[in-house]
């Protein structure tokens, strides 16, 4: 960029550097370089494609849901399931996973119920004491605010030299915010197991990512930190799979953070209150969906002969009723009583909140 | 047993409190070598090492969020915020998340941690560094906030401060870091938590304050006596949540009260316990419930700032203003 071009005087340069980029597999499915040692798995590989297709099928229903008053306010996954199923599909159980709203395919990889996830977004703080590891953060809802939060379980982990790894998910809007900086920062001084993650797909609700920073990439944020940055294609789940499964392990090897940023893009609103015809054109949207990761992924395995029509149907039932099982389960989920507002609010309930909860109970006058 | 000034009870408290809990880290801005701006972590990080007494980079906001994932580990993080004018960029971890993550996951996550940060003006700092905004903390569901007014407090509340499973906000009166002596046990005895303090009893006149301006309050319960007025003093020490008994008790005694804080009037903490004596000692009461706070201004800088904060007249008056009213 020419802008960026300073007259150089005949000083000297004393740093460069770069960042590269990862894709396997091309929008139609073809393969643009040698795939990873994991992709000859095909277990693994029909794995990662029922992950997203269960999150697809998870999203469709969630928002039938929200739009027929059942559901509260939801955040779609549509065209970005690579991103938190690659990612999690590469983590341990025992490393601590801080995801953002919209990284449900990593909760459910992790062991999350989908009924756990309805409760939350049905208001229902049940929903965050969900099956997962159980270390694990709920969604962070304040944009970016969990990136610390990452840094210090990392400085645990580091304290107490166990080999775990924190995963931190976040979207390209919170890499404008100090949060993430600040976190980034610290972990490059203290070479922390923890790995980054920023979901660029190209909108913070309105906002594109031209609006969003200046930089050619996201992931050149994490050489001001001191460490790694790679771009991935965000839509490609073998590439996700690739760079966390090496960031991941450099990581719990203990040579420091690293930082992801996934490309990809969201074809959905950006949650169910959103109206994104208001900012971005229908044929903007179109464009992306030949890119989509899990129409990618099929056409690979269908080439490979990994996968067949009648698996495709088989899943397609399992999906169905695998959702359908758990929205009964969510709603029919017995109400609590509201003085269970008091109950987690300290260890032990001041006598002053006591009464009020008493008051809220109905057997008290205070 | 030894006399120790405040800071140095700080410094008893955080020493003990890593010998005997080795989860226990203290982290912040020039906390290590430096022993921190006002020496309250001096000698720390030579014996518990640079992983537990740790020096941060220069950003609040990465302390109070680090205090929060380490607190979720079991790590009981003890973050030091050098003055409370640059607390500000932690409101958010503190109520968005410190506050609220035991609750947001029903009891999966808790969060251990103490953040602490000297409080209020009198030491002809520079600008920002004279902040008294307790109320604003005092607001926050889920947390503890907890100010200390003796050395011998100082030392018994940190204690408890750090042990306790939830998270605090620790303030330290800075005017009286050096200025307040008293003698400390280094026992590794904790002082409770939520409970106020009674420093002097008398039937006439009920005092109330919290750090620093517990200096002129007891001056003023001076003054008094020597008009033949028993005022009863009370150090509320822990403002989130507060010991409303002792309140109401002592109230329902003397039927007259008197608030005393630096902070600003409107919407100060004084207002809070205003309106409990008005809902629960009404009848009670033998004079309106006074206030003496610092003016509704922004807190002026060294030249002004003993004008702003509430004297012993002032109290005085007040106080005897209430004494006559009935």
């Amino acid at each position: 960029m020419a802008s960026k071009k300073m007259s150089d005087g005949g000083l000297p340069v004393i740093a460069r550097f770069e960042v590269r980029h990862r894709n396997y597999l091309a929008p139609d499915g073809s393969i643009n370089r040698p795939l990873p040692a994991f992709a000859s798995d095909a277990n693994l590989l029909t794995a990662l494609y029922r992950a997203m297709l269960l999150l697809r099928n998870f999203d469709r229903k969630a928002v039938a849901l929200q739009r027929t008053g059942r559901l509260g306010t939801y955040a779609v996954s549509l065209g970005q399931e690579a991103v938190s199923v690659g990612i999690a599909s590469a983590m341990r159980a025992e490393d601590v996973l801080l995801p953002s709203y919209r990284d449900n395919g990593a909760l459910i990889w992790r062991g999350v119920k989908l009924e756990e996830i309805l409760l939350f977004w049905g208001g229902d703080e049940r929903g965050n004491q969900f099956s997962g590891p159980v270390q694990d953060f709920p969604f962070c809802v304040p944009v970016g605010s969990q990136a610390p939060h990452a840094a210090g379980v990392a400085y645990a982990f580091k304290l107490r030299k166990q080999p775990r790894v924190a995963v931190c998910m976040f979207g390209d809007g919170a890499t404008s915010k100090g949060d993430v900086y600040e976190a980034m920062n610290f972990a490059g001084v203290h070479k922390l197991p923890v790995v980054f993650v920023a979901t660029n797909n190209q909108w913070a609700i309105s906002v594109p990512l031209r609006l969003q920073t200046g930089c050619e990439t996201l992931a050149q944020k994490a050489i001001a930190a001191g460490f790694i940055g790679e771009q991935v294609d965000g839509s490609d789940v073998v590439a996700m799979r690739a760079a966390a499964e090496d960031a991941i392990a450099t990581a719990r090897e203990g040579q420091g953070p690293r930082f992801i940023e996934a490309v990809t893009y969201r074809l959905g609103d950006h949650t169910t209150s959103d109206d994104a015809l208001r900012y971005r054109s229908a044929d903007e949207v179109q464009a992306r969906w030949k890119e989509e990761p899990i129409t990618r992924l099929r056409s690979y395995l269908v080439g490979q002969k990994m996968w067949s029509k009648a698996q495709e149907e088989q899943l397609a039932a399992e999906c169905h009723e695998r959702v359908e099982a758990a929205v009964e389960r969510y709603l029919a989920t017995e109400p609590r009583r509201p003085e269970i507002m008091f109950d987690h609010l300290y260890a032990e309930l001041p006598e002053t909140y006591a009464a009020q909860r008493r008051q809220l109970a109905g057997d008290g006058d205070a | 047993m030894p006399e120790v000034t405040l800071v140095e009870a700080v410094n008893l408290a955080l020493a003990r409190a890593m010998e005997d809990d080795p989860d226990v880290v203290v982290l912040g801005e020039d906390v290590g070598i430096n022993g921190g701006v006002f020496r309250a972590t001096v000698g720390l990080q030579t014996r518990f090492g640079p992983e537990r007494v740790l020096d941060t980079p220069l950003a609040e906001l990465l302390i109070s969020g680090l205090c929060v994932g380490m607190a979720a580990q079991g790590v009981k993080p003890v973050g030091e915020i050098q003055f409370m004018g640059f607390l500000y960029p932690c409101i958010d971890q503190l109520v968005n998340h410190a506050s609220r993550i035991r609750n947001r996951t029903q009891g999966r996550l808790t969060c251990p941690m103490v953040l602490r940060t000297p409080h209020g003006a009198g030491i002809r700092a520079p600008e920002h560094h004279s902040e008294s905004t307790e109320a604003m903390l005092a607001h926050i569901p889920g947390l503890r906030v907890v100010i200390p007014s003796s050395p011998e407090r100082a030392y018994g509340l940190l204690l408890a401060a750090i042990r306790d499973p939830d998270p605090v906000v620790f303030l330290e009166p800075t005017r009286i870091y050096r200025a307040a002596k008293g003698e400390v046990e280094d026992n590794g005895e904790a002082l409770p938590l939520d409970v106020a303090f009674v420093l002097r009893e008398g039937r006439d006149v009920t005092l109330i304050s919290w750090g620093a301006m517990l200096k002129e309050t007891m001056a003023a319960a001076d003054a008094l006596a020597a008009d033949g007025v028993a005022a009863e003093v009370i150090d509320l020490a822990t403002l989130k949540p507060y010991d409303e008994a002792t309140v109401l008790g002592s109230v329902a005694k003397t039927g007259r009260c008197v608030i005393v804080h630096e902070a600003t009037r409107t919407g100060g903490f004084g207002g809070e316990i205003a309106a409990l004596i008005a809902e629960r000692a009404l009848t009670s009461l033998l004079a309106p419930v006074a206030r003496v706070t610092g003016y509704d201004t922004i807190i002026p800088m060294a030249r002004l700032e003993q004008h702003m904060m509430p004297s012993v007249d002032r109290i005085v008056t007040a106080a005897r203003k209430a004494c006559q009213f009935s």
